[in-house]
């Protein structure tokens, strides 16, 4: 652009599309001749078009170079504020597919959690009843040990031994009156769970329960109400008085907090089967 | 041609520099302005190097090559048509260029 050729080619200067085309293939032949012959005089000569056109070349030629800066980086920026409107439509199309597949994701990935939140809460659920059933269930059958208020009573025999019928009266007294968990212990430190199918039967002096020997005097343990048991043994014709009939004593406590740690074998029914 | 080339990366600076945003109006246009602006730049070159560039006529056929390649891209646009019009003035183009770098590549390299 700084150098000014004198002869306006027209052809070369636009690339005009008709001539241009022909200018590829036999480009180097016709136009080196005629070119030749102004070349040597080409500073001078050059004033003509140098003042505006030239400067507005240059202008232009600026103004291009800044578009095209302008052009790849608003590009890169947002590639969407360009775009053609079915372009967009498309572009549009393709989201909302996108967006309606994920949200179908989502719902499912949400229902199989639900499912999963559920299903943990319900077996946490099922597992907590079943330990309550089977804490319940184990202090029943005498298979746990347990500890709540309660009474302890003490029979101390006097000149004829504690008979066994004493001993499952006030067993049955103490239930009546709503005790939970009972043990009988042995002066001799035998000691034994009293629970539903325990027996009661007399060896000499000794108490018999659940095959194990206890020596008198024997300590009963009973976890329940403290003052509606105590009273159960007090009523009139009840244990306190058979005992003193035959001569022994029986000393009530309420300790408060007692502690029943004996415990009793359970073998697995063989005939009862559950029903469901 | 020193010229030319200061102002074309002075452009360039300018426009990496300066933080415009394109009008939304000329922004389907833009495109294939800067693209036929090439192809006028390529012209120019190629009529420097067979010094037969002269400044207004690279001035016209730069402004008419921008002018006529938005219009046919405005009318493709009115018809609905734009896109593929787009492409083929893009092609056009892209054809005329590499042409006219075929010839500046011959006078150059002589090859």
């Amino acid at each position: 652009m700084a150098e000014d050729e004198e002869v306006p080619r027209d052809a070369e200067a636009d690339g005009d599309a008709t001539t241009s085309g022909e200018d590829t293939a036999p480009d180097d032949a016709p136009k080196t001749a005629p070119d030749d012959v102004p070349e040597p005089p080409p500073e001078p000569v050059a004033r003509r078009g140098r003042g505006f056109n030239g400067v507005l070349a240059a202008l232009l030629v600026g103004l291009l170079g800044f578009t095209i800066a302008v052009q790849i980086r608003s590009h890169g920026e947002e590639a969407l504020d360009g775009a053609r409107t079915e372009d967009l439509v498309r572009i549009l199309a393709d989201l909302d597919a996108q967006r309606s597949r994920l949200s179908d994701d989502i719902a499912e990935l949400r229902q199989t959690r639900d499912e999963l939140a559920s299903g943990s809460e319900g077996n946490k659920a099922a597992l907590e009843r079943a330990e309550e059933l089977a804490d319940s269930v184990g202090i029943l059958a005498g298979t746990l040990a347990a500890t709540g208020p309660g009474i302890v009573l003490t029979f101390v025999p006097g000149d004829d031994p504690i008979r066994a019928a004493v001993m499952l009266d006030a067993v049955q007294e103490l239930r009546g009156a709503g005790a939970e968990a009972m043990q009988l212990v042995g002066a001799n430190g035998s000691k034994v769970r009293i629970i539903a199918s325990s027996y009661f039967a007399e060896s000499g002096e000794n108490l018999v329960v659940d095959a194990v020997t206890l020596a008198p005097a024997y300590t009963l343990t009973a976890i329940g109400d403290p003052e509606t048991m105590a009273t159960a043994l007090r009523i009139p014709g009840g244990v306190e008085d058979t005992v003193k009939k035959d001569g022994g004593t029986v000393i009530v406590r309420q300790p408060g907090t007692v502690e029943v740690t004996a415990l009793a074998q359970v073998a697995d029914p063989e005939y009862a089967e559950p029903v469901d | 041609m020193i010229v030319a080339v200061v102002a074309l990366a002075a452009g360039i600076v300018l426009g990496v520099l300066v933080d415009v945003q394109v009008p939304l109006l000329l922004q389907p246009y833009l495109p294939i302005a800067v693209v036929a602006a090439l192809d006028a730049l390529f012209g120019g070159v190629r009529a420097h190097l067979d010094d037969a560039f002269d400044d207004k006529q690279f001035t016209i056929s730069f402004v008419s090559n921008v002018l006529v390649a938005a219009l046919i891209v405005y009318l493709g646009d009115q018809l609905g048509v734009g896109a593929q019009l787009s492409t083929g003035v893009v092609v056009v183009l892209g054809i005329r260029i590499f042409s006219n770098a075929a010839a500046i590549r011959r006078r150059l390299f002589r090859a």
